[in-house]
């Protein structure tokens, strides 16, 4: 789970991490309240879950009132545009005192895969352009792997090449971050970047966390921070009935039961010459009204012009299947195709299911089969 | 001969009187798998289907001495249920539960290499070796007795994988689901390794996935030890960066853990790559004759 720079800036405050004075806005009509009350220069930044908000767009440094008013009214409700996370609108921003920044330096700590351990990584080439250091000169991102759970940062802390005073400083942050990553089973903590002002403060001016989704249920006060306006809409709906649903861009919506096997049909569409509009895994133990469900949120799809359902029936039986497949079809009026590939545990009753029900399905046998009535669809 | 369980493998289940280790108990055992008994806190001294029930692993262990043991226990106690076993002296741990969170997992993890043992999954659909015995949920009657090592990190495409090979006519020495989360006990080269080891197997059917570098290493390992023919899919080739298809470890981050990545890797290897699942069984079929 992902949450927003301001409600991370808000842990690291708990966490006695140094951030820059702030007030979040997401009313226009508070915008002049709220900078009338600020020192300039300011900084105003769009609250949206995405990357790179700087180069969209999102990022400005306001130099007096007049132009934090133009700057605010202006992002306040923008559509930013990056890469990683399309098109977003903007419907918080936070408005930050502006620091003088004499260094930036990147910190975090993010779960190492390959290692198994959580890994911490800094640099003293911090800020926007630390992606180029990383691929231009890998020698100046430093990383420890933390393998026991004590953490001694004081070494590597060291090699970023500042004073004893400012060294401290930073140990002391990096210790603070690894107890937030440890007791909110944070997967990312990010500072970047972590600035030393010419003052000799370091104070973080940004704030990324990501949360282990499978350890929200021991952390209600994170839980509480999900912003549902970030999510697509019909995964939304798909969470509240505890279906797995990715949306996607293509056109031939899909139902499976299992992960692995819900990737895979994705793969065979292509195939066949055409894209997915969705991953769904109806999971194993899917009841015939749970089918049901996963059928609505299919039709909610606006994109899609056929469903291919493929189930391997193990513990789920064809049987089920078959009966919450005609039930939607009866109860939704379903009229794009429906191309049906079942197997395994009562695959026989529930073939006879689907072809007394007197509604019109593609029964396919196997994924070849079903590659080439997608193909012609 | 068959790898890491047989026809004498003792198993308890921990979660045994729960909905699913209870369902999932029952067609073990009519499978024919040895299952002594189980373990649900405060269910101690009861019976399910005439199996003894424990409090704890440590007991069961000192009355039925089993050798491996199926967790079913659910997300939020699973990885303490892991750790239970490892110091009760269980040897073989088959963790089905999904949804554990990545730092109780590493705590799992070091408690079992340190007593010794070997953790499968967790997230998995758990290790079958035909004719001989069943841990886990997968359905019994698709599998045959025969000569293709099955290994996987997903579950229902692993039933599509032993479903098209039983189909032409061939048969499985064992097949093994190691799970779909980024922290797994038993990963492609121990399950590889055990695979050429054993004469049984004869042929060998990889299935991997988007995430991590799993299927990366694996294929540096097959170029360096194994000489038996490998068939391998990877699923996810038309999944976007960024998303989490399912399972906790499906998501290509940074660039990094693509389907075409790992297809490179293992097509390098010497492995074959299917580039369409449905032919999975049939070009194992062309290399093992």
């Amino acid at each position: 789970m992902k949450i927003h720079e301001y409600q991370a800036k808000n842990l690291f405050k708990e966490y006695g991490i140094n951030v820059p004075a702030s007030k979040l806005c997401e009313k226009r009509e508070d915008i002049k309240t709220i900078l009338s009350n600020f020192t300039f220069p300011c900084v105003i930044k769009a609250q949206v879950h995405s990357g790179a908000r700087g180069k969209a767009g999102g990022v400005k440094l306001a130099k007096d009132y007049d132009s934090a008013v133009k700057i605010a009214d202006s992002i306040l409700g923008m559509e930013l545009k990056s890469k990683q996370a399309g098109v977003k609108k903007v419907n918080k921003i936070l408005i930050e005192n502006a620091v003088d920044i004499q260094s930036e330096i990147y910190l975090s700590f993010t779960f190492d895969r390959a290692n198994e351990c959580i890994a911490f990584i800094t640099s003293n080439q911090g800020g926007m352009e630390i992606e180029e250091a990383a691929k231009n000169s890998p020698d100046l991102i430093l990383t420890q792997l933390i393998k026991n759970n004590d953490f001694e940062p004081e070494t590597l802390i060291e090699k970023l090449g500042f004073n004893s005073d400012i060294n401290k400083q930073i140990c002391d942050i990096a210790k603070k971050l690894y107890k937030l990553a440890l007791e909110k089973d944070a997967l990312l903590v990010e500072i970047n970047p972590l600035v030393i002002t010419k003052s000799n403060e370091v104070i973080a001016i940004d704030a990324k966390i990501n949360f282990d989704d499978n350890a929200l249920f021991r952390h209600e006060e994170i839980l509480n921070l999900k912003d549902e306006k970030e999510e697509n809409p019909l995964e939304l709906e798909a969470q509240k009935n505890g279906l797995n649903y990715i949306k996607l861009n293509g056109t031939i919506g899909c139902m499976v039961n299992g992960a692995g096997l819900a990737m895979t049909t994705m793969d065979v569409i292509r195939l066949a010459g055409k894209e997915a509009a969705n991953f769904l895994d109806v999971g194993g133990g899917a009841s015939s009204e749970k089918i049901e469900k996963a059928f609505r949120l299919l039709i909610l799809d606006k994109d899609i012009e056929a469903i291919f359902i493929n189930i391997f029936g193990g513990i789920l039986r064809c049987d089920f299947l078959a009966e919450g497949v005609k039930n939607a079809i009866q109860n939704l009026n379903i009229n794009c195709p429906v191309i049906v590939r079942m197997e395994g545990t009562n695959k026989e009753i529930g073939s006879k299911i689907l072809n007394n029900s007197g509604l019109k399905f593609t029964v396919v046998n196997d994924l070849n089969e079903a590659i080439e009535v997608i193909r012609k669809i | 001969m068959s790898i890491f369980i047989n026809k004498d493998t003792k198993l308890i289940v921990q979660g045994i009187t729960g909905k699913e280790g209870s369902f999932h108990t029952k067609s073990c055992l009519d499978y024919g798998t040895k299952l002594l008994g189980g373990v649900t806190p405060n269910k101690g001294g009861t019976e399910i289907y005439s199996l003894p029930v424990f409090n704890t692993v440590k007991e069961a262990k000192q009355e039925l001495n089993p050798d491996a043991s199926m967790i079913f226990v659910p997300a939020k106690f699973a990885a303490n249920a892991i750790i239970e076993a490892a110091e009760a002296g269980i040897k073989l741990i088959v963790c089905i539960t999904e949804g554990i969170p990545v730092y109780d997992m590493l705590n799992a993890k070091k408690a079992v290499k340190l007593n010794g043992a070997r953790l499968i999954g967790p997230n998995c659909p758990g290790i079958i070796t035909p004719n001989e015995a069943k841990i886990g949920i997968m359905p019994s009657n698709i599998h045959r007795k025969g000569n293709i090592g099955i290994v996987s990190r997903s579950g229902t495409l692993t039933y599509e994988a032993v479903y098209q090979i039983t189909q032409l006519g061939l048969g499985q020495s064992t097949c093994i689901g190691i799970g779909g989360d980024p922290i797994i006990g038993t990963n492609f080269i121990d399950v590889l390794k055990a695979f050429q080891d054993d004469e049984e197997t004869k042929a060998i059917c990889m299935i991997g996935e988007i995430g991590g570098t799993g299927e990366e290493e694996a294929a540096e390992f097959i170029k360096d030890y194994v000489t038996k023919p490998v068939v391998s899919f990877i699923a996810g080739l038309s999944a976007p960066e960024g998303k989490r298809m399912g399972h906790a470890g499906a998501i290509i981050s940074g660039g990094k853990g693509t389907a075409q990545s790992k297809m490179q890797a293992l097509t390098q290897a010497g492995a074959f790559v299917c580039k369409n699942p449905a032919d999975m069984g049939i070009n194992i079929k062309k290399l093992f004759s």
